[in-house]
């Protein structure tokens, strides 16, 4: 008997359930394709070190659904909660017929239940079937080739699918029977009866409040984009505290003072049915202040997440042609017994390794049994360095400021240098451009954004250098933009070239090696490739000092496989975010649909035109929908301009491709959602 | 007198041909000009459903209604709404205020969509505002108006368009007797007046006193007709109490 009345109430209220059903299917669906991704990623044919990105990846994963699974399980709750209300009038019908507590209890058990099921059966499905479209997506970021299409199905993640919904669903009976047991007859009689009490805000403690946040709002503003290279983590996080807090107040004031200026504009105000479709928005957010605020949030986050995660993706694989322009470098530390004993090294070189670092690289690489056969193109170059130029005198004007931005700065390091023609052969195999010194000039190439500036600022000056008994005056009154060493990103602080004569044999301090490998196909590159990267690796282990080794190859893969995981983690949770906030916002205008329902009967019997009040209804629902968006907006195009100046090692080239794609997230899910509130409104307001 | 309402040989079914209810079974009358009629019944005599039709709210069976020489039953869509909002006033039991709004706009929005200037209409709310001594109320919103005050703010929202007829439907239903007696005191201003021609629907005979003319339902039928003529209002009240206990023992809450 129960069971039948679950199953009636369930399809009954098909049509108001219609968006939680639907949250519920996208988000078990979503949580199965994000964790399947390790059963995904086993038929993909990738090299080993792309393997363990792919391992990092997953459990990098893993953790962040432990998070979306907290998120998703408040959703759930709130959203089921909202709809607890709705049916308190059938709640009271029940009891006044003389139904206990306990048995609607069971009703509602029942009704979690048979939704909970089938929103976890169509979901899986779903899931399973999307990921077979995800895998596509992953070997193409991987860029692994998918030679044959294979069918994944991970059982793993369908069980972990099952354990965390089947927990959020039990949370949902126990809060479900707690709210019905807290039930009176009387209120649940009288709910539908009560009017709704129009509080009007004091106009000049909202217009004080609107102004208080709005400054605030651009203080925060100001102080992440202008002032972004002096923050640390601590103001940041009070930024965020002031900002959160701000928008709270602002959509307090702001339902408040926005009616008020909207009913001065007299000919706005008395047209159509917009006084009526203003009062219900104004009523509504004076109700929904705190959720506008998380959802303007939330909102916020998603945008910032997928827009930074994207373009992180894809500037981390643009500037690769640049900086891997050579197929191997390999660096050695030379004379190890010379290092500066007052410095704070953590490691203490044994002996053997000392005497080592007086082999020269090329000798090294026969130990190891690298054969130069591998290698064309072969270009060696060293670092040289004294006491004379360290870090204290070339950068101790901008003590200071330097200290604050690179607080693990050793101010007694000595300066790298190298000699212009040794700088002037690699940079024709790097490809850089070549450079001409006179015998008492020097030139600083550098290209890590932040040493660059202060580096500028004190090159403005051209201050002479002395050393070995000789001064140096600076070329040009700027860096140059330029590198010795491939990595994935630009982060050469500055070394200096000097002329040949400068340096000598007894300033020696690295070694630098570096070529192109003796092979012309990519399956050649990579036979060599794994030759070296086991022996030019384990240098600890021989009692070698260690090469420090960097290949195209893995500068690539890494690059590939971090941009893929930053891809991911990003797509995942600023999907759930999103979800969430839409969720919550069509939800809210849903439930009181009832309530609208009544009052678009009254403007039918008054003969207002059915197109005038669908237009109504469409206003109504897309200004609750815009608002905490436009308001999430706002704090983007500040946020984003911050992500882009923290990242900024990264390249900033992307940033419109990335916004362009989050912007086609936010159509398709938020607009989705927007869309199906307006049709079921719609729906609801209809005349029977 | 020119009729404003014709009512021919209307009829209105509910159900199937198995179980059939006649809720108006063959119903004709007139309403002329400036008059103040009463429809009396009991509940469940169909009154509630005449008025529906005349409001085009619900469609008549058969028969023809012709508002101003006008077939309204033969108006669909937009035409319908057109004609409800400008033709038409009405005032209920519950009063349907939007509680969003306050007096001033719920009375306002009467104009606004039939798209009166937004100039026109602080003028037009304040003249009929004054007329129902309603003027300190604009400012409130539903929940703060006593039962009286919604009703004539109700009120003010029917008249405000000049309607051709105003359809009132139980209006002191949920009233006490002295916000009853002062809304009905309006409504014989609003027709002596302001030349409204007003059809009411009540069950309440005390109600029904105030109208110039009482037609009383039966079973869906005519079952007859009282006019006041240069009766006084008790000596009117007297007759339809003879008529109500002719009727029988169903209306049984008249005072």
């Amino acid at each position: 008997m129960l069971f039948k009345l679950s199953i009636k109430n369930m399809k009954k209220s098909m049509k108001d359930y219609a968006i939680y059903f639907f949250t519920l299917i996208l988000g078990v669906s979503i949580f199965y394709i994000f964790n399947s991704m390790e059963t995904q990623t086993v038929f993909l044919n990738v090299t080993s070190s792309t393997r363990e990105i792919i391992q990092l990846m997953i459990g990098m994963l893993s953790g962040v659904s432990v998070f979306v699974s907290f998120i998703l399980g408040f959703l759930i709750i709130y959203a089921n909660q909202f709809l607890m209300k709705r049916r308190k009038k059938e709640f009271a019908i029940y009891m006044t017929l003389g139904m206990s507590k306990r048995k609607i209890s069971q009703v509602l058990l029942i009704e979690t239940l048979l939704i909970g099921t089938i929103s976890l059966i169509i979901g899986l499905f779903l899931g399973v079937g999307l990921s077979q479209f995800m895998s596509v997506l992953v070997a193409n970021l991987f860029e692994a080739d998918l030679s044959e299409f294979t069918f994944v199905f991970s059982q793993e993640a369908m069980l972990k699918t099952l354990v965390y919904f089947g927990i959020m669903y039990l949370l949902v009976m126990v809060f479900n029977t707690i709210s019905v047991g807290r039930c009176k007859l009387i209120d649940l009689l009288q709910a539908n009866k009560k009017s709704e009490k129009v509080k009007l805000k004091n106009p000049i403690i909202c217009t004080i409040l609107f102004i208080l946040s709005v400054g605030a709002l651009a203080y925060c503003y100001y102080q992440v984009t202008a002032n972004a290279m002096t923050l640390n983590i601590s103001s940041i996080g009070k930024l965020m505290i002031v900002g959160a807090i701000s928008t709270f107040c602002l959509f307090w004031s702001l339902s408040g003072i926005l009616l008020k200026i909207l009913m001065s504009l007299k000919r706005l105000y008395y047209k159509n049915l917009n006084m009526f479709v203003l009062r219900q928005l104004a009523s509504k957010v004076n109700t929904t202040v705190f959720s506008m605020t998380v959802i303007s949030l939330m909102l916020f986050l998603t945008i910032g997440i997928l827009s930074s995660a994207l373009s992180l993706k894809n500037s981390m694989t643009a500037n690769l042609k640049e900086l891997a322009p050579i197929d191997f470098q390999a660096s050695k530390e030379w004379d190890l017994y010379h290092i500066p004993a007052d410095n704070q090294r953590q490691y203490v070189y044994t002996e053997e390794e000392k005497q080592d670092s007086l082999v020269p690289i090329t000798e090294t690489f026969k130990k190891l049994n690298i054969k130069e056969s591998y290698f064309k193109d072969v270009v060696v170059s060293h670092y040289y360095g004294t006491d004379e130029v360290t870090y204290e005198e070339t950068l101790g004007t901008k003590r200071e400021y330097v200290s604050q931005n690179f607080p693990a700065i050793h101010w007694d390091y000595r300066e790298l240098m190298m000699s212009i023609s040794e700088y002037n052969e690699l940079a024709k195999l790097l490809g850089s451009p070549t450079y001409q010194l006179k015998n008492d000039e020097y030139i600083v190439i550098a290209d890590f954004d932040q040493m660059v500036s202060i580096r500028d600022e004190i090159l403005k000056e051209k201050p002479d250098l002395t050393f070995g008994g000789k001064t140096y005056h600076s070329k040009y009154d700027h860096t140059v933009e330029g590198f010795t060493e491939m990595s994935s990103n630009h982060i050469n602080t500055g070394i200096y070239i000097v002329p040949d004569d400068a340096v000598n044999q007894s300033m020696l301090m690295e070694e630098i090696f570096s070529a192109n490998y003796h092979a012309d196909t990519k399956e050649g590159k990579y036979e060599i490739e794994n030759a070296i990267q086991e022996p030019a690796g384990e240098g600890y282990d021989e009692g070698l000092t260690t090469l420090n080794a960097t290949s195209k190859i893995s500068i690539y893969e890494a690059s590939v496989g971090l941009g893929a995981m930053v891809t991911f983690i990003g797509l995942y949770l600023g999907i759930i975010f999103l979800i969430s906030s839409a969720a919550i916002l069509a939800l809210k205008e849903l439930s009181e649909s009832s309530d609208n329902k009544d009052r678009y009967m009254i403007l039918r019997r008054i003969g207002t035109d059915e197109k005038m009040i669908r237009h109504a209804l469409f206003l109504q629902i897309a200004c609750f929908f815009l608002l905490p968006l436009i308001v999430a907006m706002i704090h983007s195009i500040f946020g984003i301009q911050f992500a882009n100046i923290i990242l900024s090692t990264f390249g900033d080239e992307q940033l419109l491709p990335s916004i362009i794609m989050t912007a086609i997230f936010l159509v398709a899910i938020y607009g989705g959602y927007f869309m199906i509130t307006y049709f079921c409104s719609k729906n609801i307001i209809k005349e029977k | 007198m020119e009729s404003v309402l014709k009512i021919e040989h209307i009829e209105k079914y509910y159900g199937n041909k198995g179980n059939l209810t006649k809720a108006i079974d063959d119903i004709s009358f007139d309403v002329e000009k400036q008059e103040f009629v009463a429809i009396m019944g009991a509940s469940g005599s169909g009154k509630t459903t005449l008025l529906n039709c005349i409001s085009t709210i619900d469609r008549v069976t058969s028969g023809h209604i012709y508002m101003n020489g006008e077939d309204i039953t033969k108006l669909k869509g937009n035409a319908l709404n057109r004609f409800r909002r400008e033709e038409l006033g009405f005032i209920f039991q519950d009063f349907n205020l939007l509680d969003t709004l306050t007096a001033y706009e719920n009375i306002a929005l009467a104009l606004t969509i039939q798209g009166e200037k937004s100039k026109n209409i602080e003028k037009k709310v304040l003249a009929i505002a004054k007329k129902l001594n309603i003027v300190d109320v604009l400012k409130k919103y539903p929940y703060q108006m006593s039962g009286g005050q919604k009703q004539r703010v109700a009120s003010a929202r029917a008249m405000i368009t000049n309607p051709m007829l105003v359809l009132a439907d139980e209006p002191t239903g949920a009233l006490d007797s002295k916000s009853a007696r002062m809304l009905l005191e309006n409504f014989e201003y609003l027709n002596k007046e302001l030349k409204a021609t007003i059809l009411m629907v009540t069950h309440d005979a005390f109600t029904a006193s105030y109208a110039s003319r009482v037609i009383f339902i039966k079973d869906g039928k005519l079952f007859h007709e009282l006019r006041r003529g240069d009766d006084t209002r008790k000596e009117f009240f007297d007759k339809i109490i003879d008529v109500v206990t002719l009727l029988g023992g169903d209306l049984n809450d008249v005072i």
